[in-house]
């Protein structure tokens, strides 16, 4: 557990840390929350498992940051990956082998866009939601987690819906066992476990009190947010620099949040799917330097060049057939492929429960058939999904000293016929289709999943889910 | 553009319908016994000429070449058409919600040949589809089935009465104030089944003064009862299924089930009451009444003998439209043999929808409906390479699913 536990401990501080801005009282409860590590680091959980080396041996292991290794040998240990290699790397003698021939082993699946877990947003009082946390809605025990690990994924973007302009800060979380949400968030490389969530076009355009009814009012109200960040962040800035406690602003929870955003450590992931909203975003980046995600991006297609020149990444979502809501009528299949051409990082996502968390292989297989190269299939599964978030330095490809977070295939990861036979979490064995209760989560069955697990997406308010 | 193209092209074609093409395919799945290696498949006038493997192809014929050749797809049970793309009110006319009972509407009085999504269907090999009124009503209306051709709905139709769609379960209290319960929405239609029993022995009176007035309602559910259309019950939960057997058993009707989310659970009460099973769409959501649905619902139905058809089904949001060819694949990696899993895109359906003897199958004399891939038809990395309706080439794309 010990594992599990430290990386919460590091979210819980930098959060804190986030929250007060003067480095005096941060350091102070820095302090006091050290002690406490300490103190859990002596305890010493039981139940840590993988002290011993496990050599997975004979798979076609596909690192997705280097070449495909035939026949390769992966070894974890303590939730990290100890070395990948060919047949020729030595496998320590104290090591579990399991035989893996014939099998195929890919990193572990990143999912930048997801509702599972009940994640909640803003209500329905405001469109703009900065401080509002998805943090405070997920539920750790969610069935709809281990859906997810029957889908090989092993870390997601938890968000809020796009039925505001900003509905709220998202947790990135890796999907380890764990009795609270703390225990699954995973910090990231620039001190933070989540992103902004914000949506244009028609979903966050209500016309109801406090939403906007047109683009033009939507882009404008987000603009008046940005500026009044950019004026609190100028106070704060300036407080720090003479060293003036009396100097700071007052604390609001919306502008530490903002400033988070403006200081490029909060990336923004930002729904839109028709060309002019598109551009819309890059406006806005444009005029306020925040780092962004283009996210569903149903005209890609058309805007292709501006998205490149802009060098924002995109997140896509392929789905079955256009249509279902007037912006998706347009959605072209072949967004990942001329995102490819282009040169724009593409990661795919499942926005669960618009597509299941267990047909995000699936996904990116539809945009091999659309032409996309397997490679950057592969990589929009994993290590671009993990930049995207800032955690690529951690996980997203197999690499000596990353998290040991993997999936055994039964074969090619862009077949119909391949299942995900295992899906290991940090050195931790969380599915495996050889048991039936872990089968049910992958093909369904007698209450399996509780009708509560229904995700709780703010698009469902309005358009889906119309009956059954 | 692309689509003025194309109707340019089909009109173009319809001057030459009687062009004669032959079809070669590395392996050709007639759905009636082997898969043919080497097959050809010969076409003249619309229909089926000939096929069997290495056929001598005249010299008249244009030829055509894939990997893999089936019969055009069946969709068992889809709403496209009547509710389109957009999701806004002016193409939404799969419900009426002015009254839970509604067997008088038409299907053909709204399905709409030209929607976009019948274009997606038709670039992804489905060429004949069994469409209609939607789920959410106890009686939401009538089914049709059509090709997916372009063209007027009269010259695209294949049956412009199929079937009286018909929903039990929440959906239903959703939509209407009244039935507001499972009790009452049985009790209602019962009550109405007794009517229109009622209704049909003043038809049979001999004495004219005794004849009841025109009640199109009472026309149709008399159909029902004689039989002479099948009763389409979408119920998903165990308790549904039931309940829409036990109905069909006290008025005798001939029973299809749509949805049967559940049905795994009730195997044997729907091989004893001779059910007919029309199973989601095997990505369907794990909801509401679907919460309990298995994507080897299909796999564990055949094995125990009961035939299935997959569907398309009805889609509230996105996407809009699934595509049987994707869901019966999903069942294929599910458990389900693979050529019962083309059977229950091609020939059950069409057994199911009465018209076996017309498509379902490469079999001669049959209608021309081909589809042509460049690899196993289930695999997502496949293309569906082309499409023949009635010998129409109708699809030409080897590239993407795309029907832009």
């Amino acid at each position: 557990m010990r594992f599990h536990i430290m990386p919460a401990i590091a979210g819980f501080l930098r959060k804190l840390s986030s929250h007060y801005p003067l480095k005096k009282i941060c350091m102070k409860k820095l302090a006091m929350a050290g002690v406490l590590m300490k103190l859990l680091l002596l305890l010493g959980f039981p139940g840590h498992a993988q002290e011993k080396p496990i050599a997975f041996k004979g798979a076609l292991i596909y690192p997705v940051t280097g070449p495909a290794i035939e026949k390769g040998i992966l070894i974890v240990q303590k939730g990290r990956i100890l070395a990948v290699g060919d047949a020729t790397i030595s496998i320590p003698s104290d090591a579990e082998t399991i035989d893996a021939t014939g099998k195929v082993i890919i990193p572990g699946i990143v999912d930048t866009h997801s509702h599972i877990g009940g994640p909640e947003g803003g209500d329905n009082s405001n469109a703009l939601n900065p401080e509002v946390r998805v943090l405070d809605a997920v539920n750790p025990a969610s069935n709809s987690f281990k859906k997810a690990l029957a889908g090989g994924i092993t870390t997601a973007n938890i968000m809020p819906g796009s039925g505001h302009l900003m509905s709220g800060q998202t947790i990135y979380l890796k999907m380890r066992q764990s009795d609270d949400i703390e225990g699954m968030l995973e910090v990231n490389e620039k001190g933070v476990y989540g992103g902004m969530k914000m949506a244009n076009g028609t979903n966050s355009m209500r016309g109801t009190n406090g939403f906007p009814g047109t683009r033009a009012k939507s882009a404008a109200m987000d603009r008046e947010l940005f500026i009044k960040a950019v004026e609190y962040k100028k106070k704060m800035d300036s407080a720090i620099l003479k060293k003036d406690s009396a100097k700071m602003p007052e604390r609001d929870l919306r502008m530490e949040a903002m400033v988070e955003v403006l200081e490029g450590r909060r990336v923004v992931h930002f729904h839109t799917h028709k060309m002019n909203d598109i551009l819309t975003v890059l406006r806005l980046k444009k005029e306020f330097g925040f780092r962004v995600v283009l996210h569903h991006v149903s005209e890609a297609w058309k805007v292709i060049d501006a998205i490149a020149a802009a060098g924002v990444p995109c997140s896509i979502i392929n789905i079955d057939a256009p249509g279902g809501k007037l912006e998706a009528m347009n959605f072209s299949p072949k967004n990942g492929a001329l995102l490819e051409k282009a040169g724009v990082p593409v990661a795919i996502h499942t926005d669960d429960p618009i597509t299941d968390s267990r047909f995000l292989m699936r996904s990116a297989a539809l945009s091999v058939r659309e032409g996309m190269s397997r490679q950057k299939a592969l990589e929009a599964l994993t290590i671009a999904g993990a930049r995207m978030l800032d955690l690529g330095s951690r996980i997203g490809s197999l690499e000596k000293g990353k998290d040991a977070d993997f999936v055994l295939l039964s074969g090619d990861p862009f077949s119909v016929y391949t299942h995900v036979e295992q899906t290991w979490v940090e050195g931790f064995k969380r599915f495996d289709r050889s048991i039936p209760s872990d089968k049910s989560f992958a093909v369904g069955g007698y209450k399996v999943f509780a009708p509560e697990e229904n995700a709780d997406d703010d698009d469902k308010n309005y358009e889906w889910n119309d009956g059954r | 553009m692309q689509k003025l193209l194309l109707y340019i092209l089909l009109l173009s074609t319809t001057l030459t319908l009687h062009a004669q093409i032959a079809i070669k395919g590395d392996k050709v799945y007639t759905m009636t016994g082997e898969p043919i290696l080497n097959g050809v498949v010969l076409i003249k006038d619309g229909k089926i000429e000939k096929v069997g493997a290495s056929l001598k192809i005249p010299s008249n014929y244009t030829v055509y070449q894939a990997k893999i050749v089936t019969p055009g797809l069946v969709d068992a049970r889809s709403v496209v058409g009547l509710s389109g793309p957009l999701n806004i009110p002016i193409d939404q006319d799969q419900l009426e919600k002015s009254s839970p009972i509604q067997p008088d509407l038409r299907a053909i009085d709204a399905y709409n040949p030209d929607d976009t999504l019948i274009g997606y269907l038709r670039v992804n090999g489905v060429t004949t589809i069994h469409t209609g009124h939607g789920v959410g009503a106890l009686v939401s209306g009538q089914t049709m089935v059509t090709k997916t051709k372009p063209g007027l709905i009269d010259a695209v139709t294949l049956v412009p009465l199929e079937m009286l769609a018909m929903s039990l379960g929440s959906s239903v209290e959703a939509n209407f104030t009244s039935p507001g319960t499972k009790s009452k929405e049985i009790a209602m239609l019962r009550t109405e089944l007794i009517k229109a029993q009622a209704y049909d022995k003043k038809l049979s009176s001999r004495d004219s003064s005794k004849q009841p007035s025109r009640d199109l309602n009472m026309e149709m559910l008399v159909k029902l009862l004689h039989g002479e259309v099948k009763a389409l019950i979408s119920a998903n939960t165990s308790l549904d299924i039931l309940s829409a057997i036990r109905l069909a058993k006290e008025f005798n009707l001939k029973l299809v089930i749509e949805g049967g989310a559940e049905a795994y659970r009730l195997i044997d009460k729907i091989k004893s009451a001779g059910v007919e099973l029309i199973v989601h769409a095997t990505m369907a959501r794990p909801y509401g009444e679907m919460a309990n649905m298995t994507m080897e619902n299909a796999a564990i139905l055949t094995k125990a003998g009961i035939p299935v058809s997959i569907e398309s089904g009805y889609e509230g949001y996105v996407p809009k439209t699934r595509v049987i060819l994707f869901e019966a694949g999903v069942a294929a990696a599910n458990g389900l043999p693979y050529e019962e899993a083309l059977k229950a895109i091609t020939l059950n359906p069409a057994h199911l929808l009465g018209l076996d003897k017309r498509i379902g199958s490469i079999e001669k004399g049959k209608d021309g409906d081909i589809v042509l891939y460049d690899g196993d038809p289930f695999e997502y990395t496949t293309h569906v390479c082309k499409v023949f309706i009635d010998g129409q080439l109708v699809s030409d794309n080897c590239q993407t699913s795309d029907s832009k």
